[in-house]
């Protein structure tokens, strides 16, 4: 025997005491963890399309709202695709690429999706009337910064429309498959689908983006606006500006070309995911407090409650030649195995609920954080132990001859 | 073996002082077997604790030995216990949550002893006490007279050369008391020093010196010279 099956066996004396207070730890730790998780992936993701899209700009309708750059061609309004050729005639500097979308419903085998008409970039080559303008000349943007944003080195496969954003060649009754639709319906290139009752082959399944586009099939804009009879209008315009500084400069030239439109960069579109995330930061703080408050309240009012109940076995054991080391030794360590058991807890309850919750919460999809669990276990443990500190330390200064009287 | 110098104990309440032991001169020697009798509140408890390094005098010193037990720092006090001392209490106390054999144990696990020698000692203890069959029972599975030879045994965990024992017959029935009773016979026949505080008459008979205490004054209770009052 030790000191170690001691306290193991105590705790198992008086297992609702301890229940109430490793819930306590626990819920705590859970929260803090589960906030964190979200936290962290959501600036992640926030970093991440910046990096990717910090050039990019959207001309959105003018009532069209923001939450996410992915979906914000998804909000049921529409623009007049002339405004693509306005923006083409308009030969601004800086401009790579355009993209028109429009998305309207569609189911597919029983799943309700997105289809989503998108524009070829071959068909800015051949169209006639853009035949005239600059903008394919590449009118080069002073001191621009390509190399740290904008459009990255050309990939012709539909596969690229994942990442580029863009896809070359479209035919008419060609679609390409989001992951997701992929996946959930056992899609394959060269399979033939219907589609708002016509025909289309599967030109390619896209890799997975993390994105809503996981969940779309994309065909020829002119195609979908035919089927949905929406007539020549798009749900948004992305313009690839050639560097970040480009679509700064963009933004107020595309303003006033299109004043019946909504002109936004991604930092505009991420700045409500960032106040988001900073808000998340200082709840994670706050929760941080709470579970040394409430954690640590709960642990020195057990550990006191604790001591006073085992007074006569304090003294006993002293009479038995305890030390008040080995005393105060019995109570930190069951604190420790509280904390512990709190904290390791905690995580797995922090972690499954921001695995489950985040993609609701923040639409980003989260794994776990194992630095962020061990440090959440250590704080855990750390608090149990400060809370321990005074009253172990008080058991081992109690007067033995308590063994003598009845307590 | 004991040897208390001018010692006495006060207590202070509510701002009056209260004398709670008195003794100029108390010699216990080695192999002696003593009974202390006396009212409640005569001070028995408090003697007790002061000759097992519990309960530190406010004047005076108590010798165990050659070694003057409150010189010791609280450490070095809890290690002569451990080696020298063992305590028989009036209700046992035994620890209600380990077994009959893990209470054994105690001892023998603060002074160090590896797990497995330390559950063959206690078995064995268990065994001489005539509880051989008990060892995984919780006190609270166990009778009354079983428990006090659980504590018995817990006692004897360390061999140690003092028994100090608090009313030990005080909640036996007369069976247990006389195992008890014959339990000391044969430690003190073993060279051991038992001191024993007790009311009952015929658990004081069986010790070869009586001693009365009242008002925390310690005296012969029969043709001794009484230690002298401070």
């Amino acid at each position: 025997m030790t000191l170690r099956t001691i306290v193991w066996k105590e705790i198992w004396q008086r297992p609702s005491a301890v229940a109430t207070c490793v819930l306590a730890i626990l819920l705590g730790v859970a929260a803090l963890v589960a906030i964190r998780h979200v936290t962290v992936f959501a600036e992640r993701e926030v970093g991440r399309q910046l990096q990717t899209l910090g050039a990019n700009i959207l001309v959105l309708p003018k009532a069209a709202s923001l939450q996410d750059y992915y979906s914000a061609d998804q909000n049921g309004m529409t623009l007049p695709e002339e405004h693509v050729s306005q923006i083409m005639l308009a030969g601004l500097t800086g401009v790579e690429k355009l993209s028109p979308r429009l998305c309207v419903p569609a189911a597919l085998e029983g799943a309700e999706l997105t289809l989503v008409g998108i524009l070829p970039q071959a068909e800015f080559q051949t169209k006639e009337a853009w035949q005239t303008v600059t903008l394919f000349q590449k009118k080069a943007h002073v001191g621009c910064k390509k190399a740290s944003c904008g459009p990255k080195p050309e990939d012709s496969s539909p596969e690229a429309l994942a990442t580029q954003r863009t896809i070359e060649q479209l035919r008419d009754h060609e679609i390409v498959v989001g992951a997701d639709v992929g996946q959930q319906l056992r899609l394959k290139p060269g399979m033939s689908v219907d589609l708002l009752g016509d025909k289309f082959q599967i030109l390619a399944v896209l890799p997975p983006t993390g994105t809503v586009d996981d969940g779309r099939i994309f065909a020829h804009l002119h195609i979908v606006q035919k089927l949905a009879k929406s007539g020549e209008v798009v749900s948004a315009i992305e313009v690839m500006g050639c560097c970040e500084d480009a679509a700064g400069d963009l933004v107020p030239q595309l303003a006033e070309l299109l004043p019946d439109s909504r002109v936004v960069t991604i930092s505009q579109v991420v700045q409500t995911q960032v106040g988001v995330n900073r808000l998340m930061a200082r709840s994670s703080l706050f929760v941080l407090v709470v579970l040394v408050l409430v954690g640590g309240i709960s642990v020195a009012s057990a550990i006191s409650s604790n001591v006073r109940e085992r007074r006569r076995e304090i003294g006993t054991l002293m009479a038995l030649g305890a030390t008040p080391r080995f005393i105060s030794g019995l109570f930190l360590l069951k604190a420790a195995w509280l904390g512990l058991a709190g904290g390791v807890g905690g995580c797995i309850v922090g972690v499954a609920l921001a695995v489950w919750l985040g993609p609701q919460w923040a639409g980003v999809a989260i794994s776990p954080l194992l630095d962020l669990a061990a440090i959440a276990t250590v704080v855990a443990l750390t608090i149990t132990l400060l809370a321990a500190y005074w009253p172990a330390r008080q058991a081992a200064r109690l007067d033995p001859c308590t063994c003598f009287q009845e307590v | 073996m004991f040897r208390l110098e001018n010692v006495s104990k006060i207590y202070s309440r509510r701002g009056s002082e209260v004398r709670a032991l008195c003794a100029d001169s108390l010699e216990i020697p080695t192999g002696s077997y003593v009974a202390i009798v006396g009212p409640s509140g005569s001070g028995k408890s408090t003697l007790l604790s002061m000759l097992g390094g519990m309960l530190s005098p406010t004047l005076g010193r108590v010798w165990l030995g050659d070694v003057s037990l409150y010189d010791l720092s609280v450490v070095e006090r809890a290690r002569l216990r451990r080696e020298k001392i063992g305590f028989v209490f009036q209700t046992f106390n035994l620890v209600p949550y380990l077994t009959a054999v893990e209470n054994v144990q105690i001892p023998l696990c603060l002074s160090g002893m590896p797990s497995d020698d330390q559950f063959a000692r206690a078995a064995a203890l268990l065994e001489r006490v005539g509880l051989a069959e008990r060892l995984n029972h919780r006190p609270s599975e166990l009778s009354i007279g079983q428990q006090q030879r659980v504590a018995l045994a817990r006692t004897l965990a360390n061999s140690p050369s003092v028994i100090l024992a608090d009313e030990p017959t005080g909640n036996l029935d007369a069976e247990s008391r006389r195992v008890v009773l014959d339990f000391f016979d044969e430690l003190h026949r073993d060279g051991c020093t038992i001191v024993m505080v007790t009311h009952d008459a015929i658990a004081a008979e069986k010790a070869d010196r009586q001693l009365s205490i009242s008002n925390g004054a310690v005296s012969p209770l029969f043709g001794e010279q009484p230690a002298k009052a401070a």
